[in-house]
């Protein structure tokens, strides 16, 4: 089973650079501006987008992306629209991943989320905080639809935790730079490439890329990831331009500049 | 005194009751999740811990708490006898206490220096603070704003103890965003610090580590009662927001089957208009704040706003435990009205002189519909699980009882 996950990322690996993941909830600032947003992530160079599914309660979100999701719910945004946006994305040729909290999946109906998601395109979701010791129905669901699953490792998990969700990730697995919440930081934090050093020995032999996010906001910092990292995840960056930006235009001409000064750090890197 | 309870085989090692509980929480904090849950086993079986635990409970606290019989109150519940189990008296004025030293006392063990804890109406964060204060620990309380306005007497009180109260102004500005964001403090900062959570809900180990501290509650007053009576008692009642104090006063009696268990959730303007706290008798189950529970949620999952006149019950989940007593039938829950709650209140302090929290007065409430249905020969065991010094303010406004209005409040 492949996806277009798969195809970007082996793509990006093939040219000797590390992947460009950018995030975006659906429906910020309202669903058809969403999808204009995706539209110039993708120009600026971005291979996959995580469209993220807007949640009351988001538990690992800073500041800035709670206050994207609260725009996007209260634009009205429910799954019907964040599977739209998942086919407009898949439309331009990146790769389509959703990022959710649990709860949304688990009540739409795990088998019947990711049957819709695979049928709109999707390649595969980003579950931060659904552990692999609960995920037994959520593997045989994205088996069953041929997705991709992606768990997150974090500073703090052991060597033993770091096999147990590597093992259960399919796809890449989402390294945490540092312990914290997203939102952009002045600094690639130190735990990161360590981090990404004990999950490339987990994953010894399985070949799992390894992609890393929280708190990468310039190009700079792009490349320094980029060193060690098979891909780059970057999202308050995108939704600050955004809250900023006075009208639409504006906005999307600064998410493209921002997804373009990304894609240049993924190339840089020595 | 008791502080350690018998294995039920509830939750698994997994932290499950049933479908419910488990551990949804980010990876970043397992490591945290699974240190608390070792050290609170060590502590557990630990004689040292054990007994300063048990000297702070008396010589602090003021355990054992009293077993009183509300004689007057008992003609307003259809003659059943009512026996009020009297957290009001412990030091800081709730149940939340027990807890809170227990908690403090593993963050020493731990080696942590600071302690972040969430608060609705205060009464858990005034405990945290003061536990901090006794301890020489740091101490961070977050509460949703609109709360800092609503007990504004409690956020003075826990700043005179040394804590920093940090008002969360995102979401719906309650209880449950000030869970959220000392959540994201812990994320940030664990290596130092424990989350200090005030109920029996959160990620495994939090709901059974809480529902051990509070077991001492049940423990009591189920020899009180036999020490009184000469028997059990026919029914226990508690309040449920989070539902701690009902946990801890039900434990001790969920192997004795003839006890009938009721949890009175908070149903605000009734569970029929959608304004109202009550997650097992209003809500379905789900996913929240890293646990499989009831939840107040949409069609979406999305989390919907609760309401409640009492702070301390306005949360749109409850813990697992309940949710699992509930499905197999142990456990009772109904919602009661703001106003019910309301008149039970009244009632209290005018025939036993006795002014009990607002969360309290639910149980109040719904210990005389259960007595007006099991009769005079009942005896009902009511969990007085806070004073309501804190909602006083509150209270007058409700009766009338501030300015010129006082005179004609005076007739209520």
């Amino acid at each position: 089973m492949s996806t277009v996950l798969h195809t970007r990322l082996a793509e990006a690996r093939a040219a000797g650079r590390a992947a460009l993941i950018g995030y975006l909830p659906a429906g910020f600032p309202d669903v058809e501006s969403s999808i204009r947003v995706v539209e110039a992530m993708v120009e600026g160079g971005c291979d996959v987008i995580e469209v993220g599914l807007p949640y009351s309660d988001p538990t690992m979100d800073g500041p800035t992306i709670q206050r994207a999701a609260d725009r996007a719910l209260a634009a009205g945004t429910t799954p019907r629209e964040v599977l739209r946006v998942v086919e407009a994305t898949a439309a331009t040729g990146a790769a389509a991943l959703v990022m959710s909290y649990w709860n949304p999946i688990d009540r739409y109906g795990v088998h019947r989320f990711a049957a819709d998601l695979a049928a709109a395109g999707g390649s595969g979701v980003i579950t931060p905080d659904l552990l692999p010791e609960e995920a037994g129905d959520w593997v045989a669901a994205t088996d069953a639809a041929g997705l991709d699953r992606i768990f997150l490792v974090a500073p703090s998990s052991t060597d033993e935790r770091l096999r147990l969700t590597t093992d259960a990730c399919r796809g890449f697995v989402y390294a945490a730079s540092l312990m914290g919440v997203t939102g952009t930081r002045a600094q690639v934090a130190d735990t990161a490439e360590k981090l990404v050093t004990r999950t490339r020995a987990a994953t010894a032999g399985s070949g799992l890329p390894i992609c890393v996010g929280l708190g990468i906001s310039t190009g700079a910092q792009a490349a320094e990831v980029a060193g060690y990292a098979d891909g780059v995840i970057a999202g308050a960056g995108f939704c600050q331009r955004v809250l900023d930006a006075p009208d639409l235009p504006t906005a999307l001409a600064a998410v493209r500049g921002f997804a373009e000064e990304l894609a240049a750090g993924v190339r840089s890197a020595g | 005194m008791t502080t350690a309870r018998p294995e039920s085989g509830h939750p698994d090692a997994g932290g499950h009751y049933g479908r419910y509980g488990g551990r949804f929480s980010p990876e970043a904090l397992v490591a945290a999740l699974d240190e608390v849950a070792a050290e609170w086993e060590k502590a557990k079986g630990d004689p040292a811990f054990q007994a300063e635990l048990r000297e702070l409970l008396s010589s602090y606290t003021g355990r054992p708490s009293p077993l009183t019989e509300a004689r007057n109150f008992s003609r307003h519940a259809g003659g059943a006898r009512i026996l009020l189990k009297r957290e009001d008296l412990n030091h800081t004025g709730s149940h939340k206490i027990n807890n809170v030293l227990g908690q403090a006392l593993l963050t020493r063990r731990m080696g942590k220096t600071r302690v972040i804890a969430e608060t609705g109406a205060g009464q858990h964060g005034v405990a945290t603070a003061t536990a901090c204060a006794l301890l020489g620990l740091e101490c961070v309380v977050y509460m949703g704003e609109e709360d800092t306005r609503r007990q504004a007497l409690n956020v003075a009180r826990m700043r005179m103890l040394g804590a920093e109260v940090v008002p969360v102004t995102i979401g719906s500005r309650t209880l449950k965003d000030a869970v959220n964001e000392a959540f994201r403090d812990w994320v940030a900062n664990v290596e130092h610090t424990h989350y200090l959570l005030g109920t029996v809900a959160g990620p495994h180990p939090f709901p059974a580590m809480v529902r051990d501290l509070h077991y001492v509650i049940g423990a009591e007053a189920r020899e009180q009662v036999l020490e009184l009576t000469g028997r059990l008692p026919d029914a226990v009642a508690a309040c449920v927001g989070g539902g701690s104090n009902a946990i801890g006063i039900f434990a001790a009696f969920i192997p004795d089957s003839e006890v009938r268990l009721y949890g009175f959730e908070a149903g605000g303007d009734g569970v029929e208009t959608g304004r109202h706290a009550a997650s097992i008798t209003g809500g379905s189950p789900g996913v929240f704040q890293g646990a499989r529970t009831y939840v107040l949620q949409d069609e979406y999952g999305q989390t919907v706003p609760s309401h409640s006149i009492s702070a301390g019950l306005d949360y749109p989940a409850v813990g697992p435990e309940h949710a699992w007593l509930a499905d197999t039938g142990r456990a009772t829950y109904r919602a009661v009205t703001d106003a019910d709650a309301m008149e039970a209140f009244r009632l209290l302090c005018r025939t036993e002189g006795i002014i009990p929290a607002i969360e309290s007065s639910h149980a109040l409430a719904g210990a005389r519909a259960v007595g007006a249905e099991l009769g005079p020969d009942a005896t009902i065991l009511v969990n007085l699980s806070g004073r309501g010094d804190k909602d006083v303010d509150t209270a007058a406004r409700y009766f009338g009882l501030v300015g010129d209005a006082a005179a004609k409040g005076d007739q209520a």
